[in-house]
């Protein structure tokens, strides 16, 4: 009973949705070796292998695993799959690209997404945007999953030492081709591992309103997000969004403004220790999850509550 | 070019639904169904490159019961040539869905696979990478941006940190996200010509596929309830309740 956790990284630094990801692979009962692979990131691999509970971490170092194409990364996986009874990636974007990927190339199912780890077959997943728990079991041999990062604590790093062990595993499947990279620069916490998060909705009503949750992000240390309608009305990028088919936060503080509370919103924030929302509609849905509702204008609010903090 | 969409029908997105009481499964009772919306966007995708001139024929096709023709009307009213039912009243799972495509592939060769990224009642988010792994193409998943350059498809993709584009050799699958484009609305002309467009029904059994369930739903419950909360008057209270009630400001 061997799990291989594949890191997720960016060949510089381990992410810790790599961690929380091996908080549920410690929940399955055996030895948890981490597969890290990439172009020129021993570090990450030393990283990877500080982290607890950790007894072994596969490196494989090549220009080809360098920005993770599935097609690439999927075969490697499969390679090493042998020894392992489960393989888990958190449910990241690199991760819900290349896992079902790999499920396939072993004719197995891929349990999507889990929360909860019930034994070494049986977990529990959110369906329906959340609004069901499923309690699944899988008859696979080797179960191929994906995790839900937000359900599981990160388990620390920098007090292992596990072994590492560099594989010469080449795989370039020549059939897709990485050309660049848009990716956001910010100085504030990452979305999903924000301790407080302050998103915008279709109330901000433009992008340059967003400079009023800078203001309450600067002082609370928050990570800024938003809903589907203000991305897709192009107030903020893409990477912005929270929800079904964004991100997932559970920070400890969750701020919605101007944001109405669509079911596609509240299953990516519903887990959030503490929700807050500001709206000037009373009758607004969001209202209903929330710890702490504020009916008001956000254009008065936000700059009270941005002196007051 | 040939461009194959699968799709699927669900409960419709505005629908907010619930576990049966003795938690046996998901209470889809008399509840509105409609196409996927990201298998919408999929379809709006190919009729999109089939206006542009990049494609010649579309076809839209879906794995389910008899009553799974409703969104493959829905399919053709937009735009879609002709559909393929694979009718089945088995509840298939990502891996028989990707098995029975890999089997419509074969037979239709086409150039191209778009389809949605998810379907937003299991949120699985596996079918198309499955496809792709079982046919040994290359996939674009989540992509915002769609070009056909020659032999080559390329693709913006939307991942956590931003924006990605990759380059990949057709035939292959591509998988849409919300932006990819903003499908149009049936006209009744369309609606109406879409009842002569041709829908062809397989019966799954015929194709030999392997669907056997690996998962089984031991049970299906409702999300842990939030207790409700309240209203406060002013921002004071607000941040007064954030220091000392809740004590997640400081």
């Amino acid at each position: 009973m061997t799990a291989l956790v594949i890191a997720e990284h960016d060949n510089n630094e381990l992410k810790v949705s790599t961690q929380n990801t091996i908080s549920a692979a410690s929940k399955l009962d055996g030895d948890i070796h981490v597969l890290v692979a990439g172009s020129e990131c021993n570090s990450v691999a030393e990283e990877a292998a500080t982290c607890e509970g950790v007894t072994k971490v596969l490196y494989v170092d090549s220009k080809e695993y360098e920005n993770f194409l599935a097609e690439n990364i999927a075969n490697l996986i499969k390679n090493v799959s042998d020894d392992y009874s489960s393989i888990l990636a958190p449910a990241t974007t690199n991760g819900k690209n290349y896992m079902p990927r790999v499920a396939a190339l072993l004719d197995v199912a891929q349990i999507s997404d889990i929360s909860s780890v019930e034994s070494e077959d049986t977990f529990q997943r959110p369906i329906y945007a959340g609004n069901c728990i499923a309690t699944v079991q899988s008859s696979d041999s080797k179960k191929v999953i994906t995790v839900r990062t937000t359900a599981f604590d990160a388990v620390a790093k920098g007090s292992n030492s596990a072994e590492i062990l560099k594989l010469e595993e080449v795989n370039d499947a020549g059939i897709s081709e990485f050309i660049k990279e848009e990716l956001a620069k910010s100085d504030r916490p990452e979305l999903t591992a924000a301790e407080v998060v302050i998103s915008g909705g279709r109330g901000m009503q433009n992008g340059d309103n967003f400079t009023l949750l800078e203001g309450i992000a600067d002082k609370l240390g928050a990570a800024i997000g938003a809903s589907r309608a203000a991305v897709d009305s192009g107030f903020v990028p893409n990477d912005y969004q929270v929800g079904q088919t964004g991100k997932i936060v559970a920070p400890n503080l969750y701020i919605a403004v101007g944001i109405s509370g669509a079911i596609q919103h509240l299953a990516g924030m519903k887990d959030s220790k503490v929700i807050v929302a500001i709206n000037k509609d009373e009758d607004a849905p969001i209202f209903q999850v929330a710890d702490y509702g504020l009916v008001a204008d956000l254009f008065t609010a936000l700059p009270e509550m941005e002196s007051k903090i | 070019m040939k461009i194959l969409v699968p799709i699927k029908r669900v409960v419709d997105y505005n629908v907010k639904v619930r576990p049966k009481a003795d938690e046996s499964g998901v209470d889809l009772n008399n509840v509105k169904m409609a196409i996927n919306p990201f298998c919408e966007i999929a379809v709006e995708e190919a009729v999109r490159l089939k206006e542009a001139g990049s494609a010649t024929e579309i076809i839209a096709v879906t794995v389910g019961a008899e009553n799974a023709q409703e969104q493959l009307r829905t399919a053709l009213a937009l735009g879609a040539d002709r559909a393929i039912l694979v009718e089945t009243d088995l509840e298939v799972e990502p891996l028989g869905i990707s098995k029975v495509l890999k089997a419509i592939v074969e037979k239709e060769s086409p150039n191209l696979i778009v389809m949605g990224k998810q379907a937003i009642d299991g949120d699985n988010n596996q079918t198309g990478q499955m496809l792709a792994a079982l046919m040994n193409y290359p996939q674009a998943t989540f992509a915002s941006e769609l070009k056909i350059e020659g032999e080559k498809a390329v693709v913006t993709r939307e991942v956590d940190g931003g924006l990605q584009t990759i380059s990949i050799n057709l035939p292959a699958v591509v998988t849409s996200d919300l932006r990819l484009n903003e499908p149009r609305y049936a006209s009744l002309p369309n609606i109406m010509k879409a009842k002569q467009k041709p829908l062809e029904i397989i019966k799954s059994d015929d194709l030999g596929v392997d669907l056997n369930p690996r998962i089984s739903t031991l049970k299906v419950s409702p999300p842990p309830e939030r207790e409700a909360g309240i209203i406060v008057e002013s921002v004071d209270q607000l941040v007064e309740k954030l220091k000392n009630e809740a004590k997640v400001i400081s």
